[in-house]
């Protein structure tokens, strides 16, 4: 049974969205899922962000919380008594939240690029996508898992972009695992995680709609 | 600025060291090896780089004076969509009024302007976004303020004019002395932004 008081509205390839679809998971939360049309935004949505009239929203007793990693962390506040996903400590707290941002800042933008560019313009993304993809193998270390032994805030903040990779790697023609073999390691581990698994969209379903739009766009 | 003020905020004393961003020092690249920016705090040796999660580790330790973000999750979860908003808005419009000409800067400009609007409207009749006192986005948004003479000049506006009850809003914040002492002065900025210009050969 649903619990009314929390309502997420998201588009289903979104990686942004898939977070929050993880950390309610996580949490053990039952909520109301309603999919939004992103060329026909439903007038609730635009209502509940008017500022960047974009998914994922999450409404908690009918009062919005918007953007991906805000969302992330007010869930991990209110539903503070399970599966923490950000440390106690602060200096820790920084560190997650740096590695978030830089997933944001960074991983983000140069994975978009190579999935909506192509000849020497993909290149020289395929190649920045493997410095950010090392400079995070780096990070993780010999952790199982960026948040230590059980997925944290930089694991939710990661892992929904591992099926935009797998879309990647057919459009850039790359195979990430002889690329970056800890990153699809650690990626693997974390598609074991139940919440994962069952929040990530189908890999395929996203390779599609890439395929799709880089045909509207006319790059294939 | 922001890290300035939080730490004046709090009361903290801490060694300040100013860099040649064309010539950054080895401790810095160390310290912020993955952007290789600034600022940089530096606490028992370790780093914290990024100013908005620099700013949320200082009120964090210091968690004893003036905090600055609320204690109520979902007003927390608001303060950080702000000033979210400020970093990926209204930073980015104002650096393109000063870096572009033309319609390219026009455009910014308007953008600019409309972010301060919807700004305004968040602020509504409070003093501070943070309530009675300054609180995160505050903080977060006040360095800008330094610019604005920059961008008035550049984008041929007045603030004042076109965003009354965000003037108000500064000058409200230079009144607390942790602000008003963290602030780089106007003119200063105003030149160093006219020999970046010239520079960039858009003068």
């Amino acid at each position: 049974m649903a619990d009314p008081e929390v309502v997420m509205f998201n588009f289903w390839a979104s990686p942004f969205g898939t977070r929050v679809r993880i950390a309610l998971a996580e949490k053990g939360i039952k909520y109301e899922y309603k999919e939004e049309d992103l060329k026909n935004k439903s007038p609730l949505v635009l209502q509940m962000n008017p500022v960047h009239q974009k998914v994922p929203v999450l409404t908690h007793n009918g009062k919005p919380v918007c953007e991906s990693l805000v969302i992330v962390e007010y869930i991990d506040e209110v539903w503070k008594d399970k599966s923490p996903l950000l440390p106690s400590e602060p200096y820790q707290r920084a560190q997650s939240r740096f590695w978030a941002d830089y997933v944001d800042k960074k991983f983000h933008e140069v994975a978009r690029k190579v999935g909506t560019s192509k000849g020497e313009e993909q290149e020289t993304a395929k190649k920045e996508l493997f410095d950010c993809l090392k400079l995070l193998e780096a990070e993780l270390g010999d952790k199982p898992h960026f948040g230590g032994d059980n997925i944290g805030f930089v694991d939710v903040a990661l892992i929904p972009f591992y099926d935009w990779v797998y879309a990647c790697e057919k459009c850039a023609h790359f195979n990430i695992e002889t690329e970056c073999p800890k990153f699809t390691a650690w990626a693997k581990r974390c598609m074991q995680n139940e919440s994962v698994a069952n929040s990530l969209p189908d890999q395929h379903k996203v390779y599609d709609l890439v395929m799709l739009t880089r045909k509207k766009y006319g790059l294939d | 600025m922001r890290v300035r003020i939080a730490l004046a905020e709090k009361g903290i004393k801490y060694e300040y060291k100013d860099e040649d961003l064309r010539n950054k020092s080895p401790l810095l690249l160390q310290m912020n090896p993955v952007h290789k920016k600034i600022p940089v705090l530096i606490h028992n040796g370790k780093p914290i780089c990024e100013s908005l999660i620099a700013v949320q580790y200082i009120d964090e330790i210091w968690n004893d004076k003036a905090p600055l973000l609320p204690s109520d999750a979902y007003q927390r979860a608001h303060a950080r969509f702000w000033a979210d908003y400020v970093d990926k808005k209204l930073y980015d419009y104002g650096r393109k009024i000063w870096t572009t000409k033309g319609e390219e800067q026009e455009a910014a400009k308007k953008e600019f302007l409309d972010c301060l609007k919807v700004l305004e409207g968040e602020l509504g009749d409070k003093l501070y976004f943070g309530g009675d006192n300054l609180g995160f986005v505050d903080v977060v948004l006040i360095p800008f303020y330094s610019w604005f003479s920059v961008y008035e000049a550049l984008g041929n506006f007045s603030t004042e004019a076109e965003s009354p009850k965000f003037i108000a809003w500064a000058k409200r914040c230079l009144e607390i002395e942790s602000v008003a002492k963290s602030l780089p002065d106007q003119h200063k900025v105003h030149d160093f932004v006219m020999l970046m210009r010239k520079k960039f050969g858009l003068d």
